[in-house]
């Protein structure tokens, strides 16, 4: 324990350093990409990994935080991190109300659900003419400062502002995985009924890992939007992003604090690889790379890569 | 106005027939096997562009490259269970929903790969055209869709309740044990249940290519909507999917017209919502 | 107040079919009651009805004199109804002491206090060696008795056992006698659902027998032992002459 409480320093140390070391944008662009995504797949793990409940819609949380604060900063000037706070407080809302009904039911009407919602949030923004419709919104440029949460001249505060959210992401799913809370959400998944004959309401407890988990995406919403200052339904709300999330927390090890990390580490460069590298002409190798991994992974190793990182570790 | 409205009844009507054959597979792999196979769609897709490359390479009308289709559709149902399916029966549900969901991916990746994003349609076919019934415009290829699915719905519901290896499926579906100790082999079923699931929804992807654009993501939106339709139907039922189509394919085309087409695909998603929260079982489910 | 369970004229249907028609009894404090019959008798149903996954369609249960007919299974247990499967529902992926440690979080919030109760629980029931153990690698019987574990670490008052001697060998049927006897020791209710007559009619305080969906008879083992209508309905010619024959 010790030893794994050491390798994490010398992580976060390096993660600290990193810009240091390489100061073009492009390396540092993927490294924001990668603790973003490690960031999200973190709270997909919560609803997915630990309480096992497959979320194919964690994209909408992802979108009703960006939009909750472009909205609120470009149409009212109302401060990005208050934007962020009322995007986690609109993204519960919607886990409640998607949650509420599904979770009487068994896994996959929820998964399927998931689908729906992320469809219908995303229908909602293509045609709502007040957050843009399809073309989506522009953010107000505004003096570069962190209480603006915007920097132009270097993108080097992104840069810390989203390492400290995957610090922070990090910190929620240890809390959770040392209480009773992650000890309940892997009963559930291990066992409903079992869990249920021991007095937890199985109904809320997914409940409660839903919304941690809308909450953790919402925030990286909010992110990409300060960080893009573009978003529109496309980048925002795609089933796809949902999608990558999964695979990230599957590749790194479903229920494992660190999986999402692994997971975002060997998925995002994966991407930028395969964009760059195979171009128009690979078009749907990528999907099909995607493919193979998730069905390999689940049909032979479920507990996912992290088994061989925590090895060579402790 | 009336006959605006009858015009939009008769072709949800019509539409519904056909999402009924498109959720049918579906609906009976998850009887026989209880898994969901979040690829469905993407058969669709498989079969559509099947009718399309038929029509451009051999001249052959969907109309006549259907039986064809259709056993091919059959031999890649059977496939997928031994090669993916077969392995993760005994798996947990997370593992499942993940492999299905693979498979939609990777034949998502190929359609892409083999034939671009681009938009396609098959330009003419024997079912080209308009018939005017009692003042109301029907096209024909929805027309000859619709009685498709009919016939194919009668096909199937026949060979379940008259046939052995129907009678044999509907055995599994009711109790896997109970079937396996009646010698029932449950292994074979569940390759049947899915080579006919697949071809199934082989089927209504020609039908479909008749009067559909023919792309790589064209299963989403089917998929989704037969996702609706079996929970709307009950999970496993043959007779509800049949019902729960042509309700959804009302809702879909009368909420398009009162309200707003671009938001008629989402009446129908909040349709699944509410079954699941009003009447979580559906309407003929157990 | 004595009785800490009442059953109160519960009839439970499915469609046409009655599978528990008015049945009435009373558990006492503190006591082990053998809640037996034929298959098909109707024992799991009502089983289920008292464990709130079904709820009765006539009648009441009451518990500490509130009527607990609609509660849900995990609001039953936290009011102090403990239950285990007849089929086993252990957390396969967890460890024998993370299982016991899911019933002791509902008294203990915290984690080092959950975890002080599950090994205090876990030691009563003989898992001390094992408690780093994946819970799916132990034995039938082991798995029978850490749902027990788990169960009690809920801190019950009424625990609800279901067919928990089915299929264990004469030697393990005999521990979980010795396990019953130990929990009334500690002042535990116990109902056992059983099927193995050896396993209750020895310990039971009073056994409860239903047929076809109806309770036939009530008492002590020895007079529900000789009640025609439970020879005739369930034990059958050979038990009867055999218990007379070990009378004599």
């Amino acid at each position: 324990m010790k030893k794994g409480l050491v390798i994490l320093l010398v992580f976060f140390a390096a993660l600290v350093i990193y810009p240091f070391i390489f100061k073009n944008p492009f390396p540092r662009h993927l490294l924001i990409m990668i603790m973003l995504y490690g960031t999200m797949g973190i709270g997909w793990n919560i609803i997915g990994g630990y309480a096992g409940q497959v979320s194919f819609g964690n994209a909408a949380f992802f979108g009703v935080g960006a939009y909750t604060t472009a909205i609120l900063l470009s149409k009212y000037g109302i401060n990005p991190w208050i934007g962020m706070l009322l995007g986690c407080f609109f993204s519960s809302l919607v886990a409640v109300i998607v949650g509420y009904p599904c979770f009487r039911l068994r896994g996959h009407y929820f998964a399927i659900a998931t689908i729906a919602v992320g469809e219908i949030v995303q229908i909602l923004f293509t045609n709502w003419e007040y957050a843009g419709a399809a073309v989506g919104i522009y953010i107000p440029i505004l003096e570069e400062s962190f209480f603006n949460f915007q920097f132009h001249t270097t993108k080097l505060p992104y840069y810390y502002i989203v390492l400290a959210m995957l610090a922070f992401a990090l910190l929620v799913c240890y809390a959770v995985e040392k209480s009773r809370l992650g000890y309940y959400f892997r009963a559930i998944k291990d066992d409903p009924e079992g869990a249920r004959s021991l007095g937890i309401n199985i109904q809320n407890y997914k409940l409660v890992a839903f919304i941690l988990s809308a909450i953790l995406t919402s925030v990286c919403g909010t992110f990409y939007a300060m960080y893009v200052l573009y978003i529109h339904p496309a980048n925002t709300i795609d089933l796809w992003l949902s999608i990558h999330l999964c695979i990230i927390a599957l590749i790194g090890g479903l229920g494992k604090i660190f999986g999402p990390v692994i997971g975002a580490f060997i998925f995002i460069p994966l991407t930028e690889f395969t964009r760059v590298y195979l171009g128009s002409e690979g078009q749907g190798i990528d999907l099909i790379i995607y493919a193979l991994i998730i069905i390999l992974l689940a049909t032979l190793r479920p507990q996912g890569l992290w088994g061989i990182f925590a090895k060579s570790s402790s | 106005m009336e006959g605006v409205l009858a015009q939009t009844l008769a072709s949800g009507l019509l539409i519904g027939f056909v999402y009924a054959l498109v959720a049918v597979g579906l609906t009976m792999i998850f009887g026989v096997m209880d898994i969901v196979n979040f690829a469905h769609g993407e058969y669709l897709m498989i079969s559509m562009y099947f009718s399309y490359w038929f029509f451009i390479l051999f001249g052959m009308d969907p109309l006549y490259s259907l039986p064809a289709i259709t056993l091919i559709m059959f031999g890649i149902g059977i496939i997928t269970y031994y090669i993916a399916i077969r392995p993760i029966i005994n798996a947990p549900m997370l593992s499942q929903i993940f492999v299905t969901f693979g498979l939609l991916i990777f034949l998502r990746g190929v359609a892409q790969f083999l034939w671009k994003v681009d938009y396609r349609m098959i330009p003419e076919t024997l079912a080209s055209g308009n018939i005017n019934l009692a003042g109301i415009y029907i096209g024909r290829p929805q027309l000859v869709a619709a009685v498709g699915a009919i016939l194919c719905y009668g096909v199937i519901l026949w060979f379940l309740k008259n046939t052995k290896t129907g009678m044999a499926l509907e055995a599994v579906a009711e109790d896997k044990e109970a079937a396996r100790l009646m010698g029932i082999n449950s292994n074979r079923m569940f390759a049947l249940s899915w080579g006919i699931g697949i071809a199934t929804v082989g089927i209504a992807g020609v039908l479909l290519s008749t009067f559909f654009y023919v792309f790589p993501e064209v299963g989403g939106a089917f998929c989704l909507i037969a996702f609706v339709v079996v929970a709307l139907g009950g999970f496993g039922s043959v007779v509800g999917a049949f019902l729960a189509g042509i309700i959804v394919g009302l809702v879909e085309v009368v909420s398009g017209y009162l309200i707003d087409p671009s938001f008629k695909f989402m009446f129908v998603l909040a349709l699944y919502l509410a079954v699941v929260f009003i009447r979580p079982q559906g309407l003929m489910g157990k | 107040m004595n009785e800490i369970l009442v059953i109160d004229n519960v009839t439970k249907r499915f469609g046409g079919l009655i599978a528990n028609s008015n049945i009435s009894f009373a558990v006492e404090r503190g006591k082990i009651i053998g809640l037996i019959g034929p298959n098909g008798a109707g024992k799991t149903t009502l089983f289920n009805c008292i464990s709130c996954y079904y709820s009765a369609d006539g009648g009441k249960i009451l518990y500490e004199g509130k009527d607990i007919t609609r509660e849900t299974p995990d609001g039953i247990c936290r009011m102090g109804i403990g239950q285990t499967f007849q089929i086993v529902r252990i957390f396969r992926e967890m460890t024998v002491l993370e299982n016991i440690m899911i019933g002791a979080f509902l008294r203990n919030p915290g984690r080092k206090k959950a975890e002080e109760k599950a090994s205090e629980v876990a030691a009563l029931f003989g898992f001390s060696e094992k408690l780093d153990l994946k819970a799916s690698s132990l034995t039938i019987s082991e798995q029978k008795r850490l749902e027990v574990a788990r169960a009690m670490a809920t801190g019950p008052k009424v625990l609800l056992l279901d067919e928990m001697m089915a299929g264990l060998n004469i030697h393990e049927i005999r521990e979980a006698i010795d396990l019953v006897l130990k929990l009334r020791e500690s002042g535990i209710t116990l109902i056992l659902v059983e099927h193995v007559m050896e396993g209750v009619m020895p310990i039971a305080d009073k056994v409860v027998v239903l047929d076809d969906g109806e309770k036939i008879a009530e008492g002590t083992p020895d007079e529900v032992v000789y009640n025609d209508r439970v020879i005739q309905a369930y034990f059958g010619d050979k038990y009867h002459a055999k218990r007379r024959k070990n009378t004599a």
